[in-house]
């Protein structure tokens, strides 16, 4: 159904009769968008073959809209370029107007422009991707350091720079509301960590130093790791989404011309409430896992909860704790500047905010990461 | 057919449409005729783009009938729908074009999606179609962010014009256009509407716009249509109305 339009639809055909000199077209039939990649193939293999005077009788064209009009006036004006005088082009009389639009619209398609593949484009393409680096070296540089200036202003005047429901709000956001993922994940790596320690070490007859491994392994590493690699794909990319569609709507020029600092609106309640929000985080998802593996402990090794609490005293210091607790504030610090950083540098479209919000969160997650091991490094030489 | 002798295109019957418990549509008729511009103006958030956007199947009215080239379009199935949708171009308040594609691209999308052409006769229509909306060949390869919003809703006219529909829905064609662009565009849709026979149905706050091209006018006040021509509106006794055609900008738009 629906294809009435089809149906009395007849076929389109056209004829090329040759008389001498004279080349003599004759079209029928329906030239609309349906038949129109038919008729484009045959119209463009037309020869000319040494005519030097052409007929275009379209009188039985039943029924035309304009790209099979287009082709009409197409094959008219290519005739023409090809040195054939037009000595006559007829069409029915309701199609006229049409006709006589697309002739005044005549417009020659763009050319697409294609890139060489040279020496020079080659050193064209290498400097500018250095002048982009450069600019975005820069670009960056200057936003931690007026973020940086930004806080500190915040305590010469915190009546007037401090966001206080706002900052609350992002520790409510990216803290509270985050508890039930990170909380049930975490849980499920104590099992996973407590399972597989084990599985290898009573092979030993050293079940119980399962408790150690899953102490140390989760406060000093997996711990502050996981909870912080979920927060950047929770957090930092909801930050680059909510202040790159700002930027769509115009919302953060707006914000700028009533004299708000954006920075101060935006920036710092998000970065501040992460940082803020981030360690109590860490300790909840810590507790969590250790949970996890005491569960685990019991029910695979028989290791009782008071055992387990005893063994996990004699293994962990205050320092295996704190070493995983310090870098709580850095990995928020950075997921929250990545974060906004990206959401400001999206442009006034859609396909913007996605590739930038992916970015964002491949780029937190790997700046996790690479500081992760720089923390391993710097502690290895302290001797902690 | 109605009673005139006209083919009606569009055809509502008893349409209700009620957002939350707000009645914005109370039972309304309305018959367009082809090749005719229908204008429907109403006060903000009085449910004209509501109303658009229930013809074109993107919003269920509540209760009524929307008949459009014959078919019934709460009733039709997904092929139907689609077989309707190449019938008519729908231009959008902000243009939607979509922004990864270039102007050309976006033009051809219809094409693409229902014809199997050559790309080098798609480019060909793509710029002729372009010119017809008085675009350049140089707007062709620019993506929208790059194009001002007077371009942006004549590369969207473009769009919605390529496979020469017979219907084309505006909604608010020449809203945040300077006067001489939306001037220009009210030609541009009267002088399109002729040469291609095109039905028009817009939605309009713009008074100057109603009187170069609108050949009907229908007025959503209270729910409700009244439709005639500015003359014939101008002497109703609704207060809104009145206070339209008769305000300061009415007097001036009209004189």
């Amino acid at each position: 159904m629906g294809n009435d339009r089809d149906q009395i639809d007849s076929r389109p055909w056209f004829r090329i009769e040759r008389a001498g000199s004279k080349l003599r077209l004759s079209m029928g039939g329906s030239w609309t968008v349906h038949h129109a990649a038919a008729l484009d193939l045959e119209l463009r293999s037309l020869e000319v073959g040494g005519a030097s005077e052409a007929e275009i009788d379209g009188s039985r064209i039943d029924k035309l809209d304009s790209i099979g009009g287009w082709l009409l006036v197409r094959t008219k004006t290519g005739l023409t370029d090809d040195g054939v005088r037009i000595v006559a082009f007829s069409v029915p009389e309701i199609y006229a107007p049409l006709l006589a639009t697309i002739e005044s619209e005549h417009m020659v398609p763009p050319a697409i422009v294609e890139h060489p593949v040279t020496l020079t484009a080659f050193l064209e393409r290498v400097g500018l991707a250095t002048h982009t680096v450069q600019i975005q070296a820069v670009g960056i540089l200057g936003y931690i350091g007026r973020i940086t200036v930004k806080w500190f202003l915040t305590f010469r005047s915190p009546r007037r720079n401090f966001r206080l429901a706002a900052t609350v709000h992002q520790i409510e956001e990216v803290g509270i509301n985050a508890l039930p993922i990170v909380g049930m994940l975490m849980f499920l790596i104590g099992i996973v960590l407590a399972y597989q320690g084990a599985d290898q070490l009573k092979r030993w007859g050293a079940e119980i130093l399962t408790v150690n491994a899953l102490g140390v392994g989760v406060l000093r590493e997996l711990g502050v790791l996981i909870t912080a690699i979920i927060i950047a794909g929770r957090s930092g990319s909801a930050f680059t989404a909510q202040i790159g569609t700002m930027k769509v709507n115009e919302e953060i020029d707006a914000m700028r011309t009533m004299g708000l600092d954006v920075d101060d609106v935006l920036i710092l309640p998000r970065v501040n409430g992460l940082v803020i929000a981030l360690p109590f985080l860490v300790f909840y998802a810590n507790v969590m896992a250790l949970i996890g593996g005491a569960v685990m402990c019991y029910f695979d090794l028989g290791i009782t909860v008071p055992v387990f609490v005893r063994q996990l005293r004699e293994a962990i210091t205050l320092d295996t704790f704190l070493v995983g607790m310090i870098k709580a504030p850095v990995f928020a610090y950075v997921i929250g500047m990545v974060g906004c950083y990206e959401g400001l540098n999206v442009e006034r479209n859609a396909a913007s905010v996605g590739r930038l919000t992916t970015r964002s969160v491949v780029e937190s997650v790997f700046l996790v990461i690479v500081l992760d091991a720089g923390f391993s490094v710097i502690f290895s030489i302290l001797g902690i | 057919m109605d009673g005139d002798g006209k083919e009606i295109v569009i055809r509502l019957r008893g349409v209700v449409t009620r957002i939350g418990d707000r009645l914005i549509h109370d039972h309304l008729d309305l018959d367009v005729h082809r090749g005719e511009i229908m204008a429907v103006v109403g006060g903000s958030g009085s449910g004209k783009s509501v109303l658009l956007r229930s013809i074109v199947g993107l919003m269920r009215p509540n209760g009524g009938s929307i008949e459009v080239l014959g078919r019934d379009v709460l009733g039709l199935d997904e092929e139907g729908m689609r077989a309707l949708q190449m019938r008519w171009g729908v231009l959008f308040q902000d243009g939607a074009l979509f922004s990864s594609q270039s102007v050309a691209e976006n033009v051809q999308v219809p094409l693409r999606e229902y014809t199997s052409m050559s790309q080098e006769l798609m480019n060909e229509i793509a710029a002729m179609k372009l010119s017809m909306v008085g675009l350049g060949e140089d707007a062709a390869t620019k993506h929208p962010s790059e194009l001002s919003g007077g371009m942006r809703k004549r590369a969207s006219l473009a769009r919605a014009l390529v496979l020469d529909p017979e219907i084309v829905f505006l909604d608010e064609p020449t809203s945040g256009l300077d006067p001489i662009g939306a001037a220009n565009f009210d030609q541009l849709v009267r002088d399109l509407q002729k040469s291609l026979n095109l039905t028009v149905f817009m939605v309009t706050h713009d008074l100057d716009t109603l009187r170069a091209t609108a050949d009907r006018i229908a007025v959503l006040v209270n729910g409700r249509l009244k439709v005639g021509t500015i003359e014939s509106l101008r002497n109703d006794r609704d207060p809104w109305i009145q206070e339209y055609f008769s305000g300061p900008r009415g007097r001036a738009a009209l004189a």
